[in-house]
């Protein structure tokens, strides 16, 4: 009941200041990069504001639903029984399977992949280094990156539940820095000098290689309205697919529409 | 008149946040029974597979990583913290004290993330490197946790030793027991209630803990295999899928919740009931 209060207090709220306030909510994978493009935009409009909330993809496709926030964000395909909302592509990124930089492990294929998440290759000599055991990390359920890598990966094959558990990007990219027997996935454009991208069935990711969609772990960020966007909604999707904000996109890591 | 106001309002006051917890507990169970009914009390509570976007919530594997990673937080936590309560009440000079005792109950006040990060950063990698593992795991989640109730527990059996009566000490030392054996069977003796009360509350702590939990632990499902293993707690697993979870998942993370109300009031109880007999003995 205190919470449906609350809902109805932020619903009057945005109400009454349509046009000034535009609330963004969603994939966490996402936000940081819609922050970076509000930041910029509200620079140029001086007096709106653009509320940039996480919460996941499943969430921010409910806000959306529920009028909570005028733009959902989403990281994955949008489901059958979520179709009859408006998704626009912003971007595309891939999802970067990384080790430690001392790993002499440099190419992975998909199968094997599958196989260290799914518990069945326990061994780095297994894959031609050292007898350690595998640490694999994975995002908790629920997760966007965590289910566009099960749709693009695993294909039904549960994640071995001796998998770590992490629950964002950069908690991931942290374990895989300090531990030299681990493995994981996050976001391509996370990547840092302090972990090492493999190569996935002999192709690296990389900007182009991600573009031309010949990288396969590759997916959509999308924003989700539930009606065609109107007014300040209307204008930053529009800042967002012009060249500049997709400069800006580009230049944090991911890959523009164009 | 006027009196009677001010005594009124305060009354209100006090029911209204009695009201919240009542709420709380209302809403609680309100939402998370309905799936535990669905997939039934003991599947729910007996199985280990825990898939919640396709349907198994099993918390079997939290239920007993979170006892196990309590129980470790005592192993080691209990006997510092009563070393350090001794020590501090009966040992150390009064000089000592004065600056020992606020410098322990700081520790009280350092924000749980801030034992998450150093675990991460020096415990973890230690624990990698010389037990074997992936270092996060049940051991360090349990080290980080004894730090963490540290203070708790010796500052409330530090007040619990200075309340024993300074004639029992007189006539303990009087008939000629050391000063070691004084405190072993007459001073904790004395002062066990509230020692007994203090470890309760460091253990309703260490069982509620969650974001030093999360960092330090490692997450994964499996029941745990050894000290090494990584294990998730029901606290953990509430906060770490809270952020995506919809419908019956969202459920299920308050029905997580209902076991971890449900422990923490017979833990509560149970220190109520052993306070109050020792109490009338």
């Amino acid at each position: 009941m205190i919470s449906f209060f609350f809902i109805a207090l932020l619903g009057c709220r945005l109400s009454t200041k349509e046009g000034v306030v535009c609330t963004i909510a969603g994939s966490t994978s996402i936000q940081p990069f819609v922050e970076k493009l509000a930041e910029i935009y509200m620079e140029h409009h001086r007096g709106v504001i653009i509320n940039v909330q996480g919460g996941g993809s499943t969430a921010g496709i409910r806000s959306v639903r529920g009028d909570v926030a005028d733009i959902g964000t989403s990281s994955r395909e949008l489901r059958k029984e979520e179709k009859d909302l408006k998704e626009i592509v912003i971007a595309w990124d891939g999802i970067a399977i990384i080790v430690h930089p001392d790993n002499k492990v440099k190419d992975l294929s998909l199968s094997q992949l599958r196989d260290i998440f799914a518990g069945r290759i326990r061994h780095w000599s297994e894959l031609g280094w050292s007898h350690r055991r595998i640490h694999f990390v994975t995002r908790e359920e629920g997760s966007g990156t965590r289910n566009a890598f099960e749709d693009m990966v695993m294909h039904n094959v549960p994640i071995s539940d001796e998998a770590l558990v992490e629950d964002s990007n950069g908690s991931v990219r942290e374990i895989i820095a300090h531990d030299p027997h681990a493995i994981g996935y996050i976001s391509y454009g996370i990547v840092d000098q302090r972990v090492k991208a493999l190569r996935i069935d002999g192709i690296e990711p990389n900007l182009r290689t991600i573009k031309e969609k010949r990288y396969k772990l590759t997916r959509p960020f999308l924003f989700v309205t539930k009606v065609a966007p109107h007014g300040l909604a209307k204008d930053f999707i529009e800042f967002v697919l012009s060249p500049e904000g997709q400069k800006i996109l580009e230049r944090e890591g991911l890959i523009g529409i164009r | 008149m006027k009196e009677k106001l001010i005594e009124k309002t305060l009354m209100l006051l006090a029911f209204s946040a009695i009201g919240a917890l009542l709420l709380m507990a209302v809403f609680i169970f309100k939402e998370g029974m309905p799936i535990i009914f669905k997939v039934g009390i003991k599947n729910f509570l007996f199985s280990t597979h825990w898939a919640p976007t396709k349907g198994h919530f099993g918390v079997f594997s939290m239920i007993v990583s979170s006892l196990f990673v309590t129980i470790g937080a005592m192993i080691i936590g209990v006997p510092l913290a009563l070393a350090c309560a001794i020590t501090l009440a009966e040992l150390a000079p009064q000089r000592v004290t004065v600056i020992l005792k606020p410098t322990i109950e700081l520790l009280a006040g350092i924000p749980s993330v801030v034992y998450g990060f150093l675990g991460v950063v020096l415990l973890v990698p230690l624990i990698r490197d010389y037990l074997g593992g992936p270092g996060l795991s049940l051991l360090a989640a349990s080290i980080i946790l004894a730090i963490m109730i540290l203070p708790t527990i010796t500052s409330i059996s530090i007040d619990a030793i200075k309340a024993v009566p300074y004639s029992y000490k007189e006539g303990s030392l009087a008939l000629g027991a050391t000063h070691w054996q004084t405190i072993r069977m007459v001073i904790l003796k004395a002062a066990r209630s509230g020692i007994i009360t203090a470890i309760i509350l460091g253990m309703a702590r260490a069982i509620g803990e969650t974001m030093a939990v999360i960092m330090v632990a490692g997450n994964a499902l499996r029941l745990p295999q050894s000290p090494l293993s990584p294990v998730r707690t029901l606290t953990s697993n509430i906060a770490l899928e809270m952020g995506y979870a919809a419908g019956d998942h969202r459920a299920a993370l308050f029905a997580t919740g209902i076991v971890l109300f449900v422990f923490i009031m017979v833990f509560n109880v149970s220190a109520n009931i052993i306070t109050k007999r020792w109490r009338r003995e």
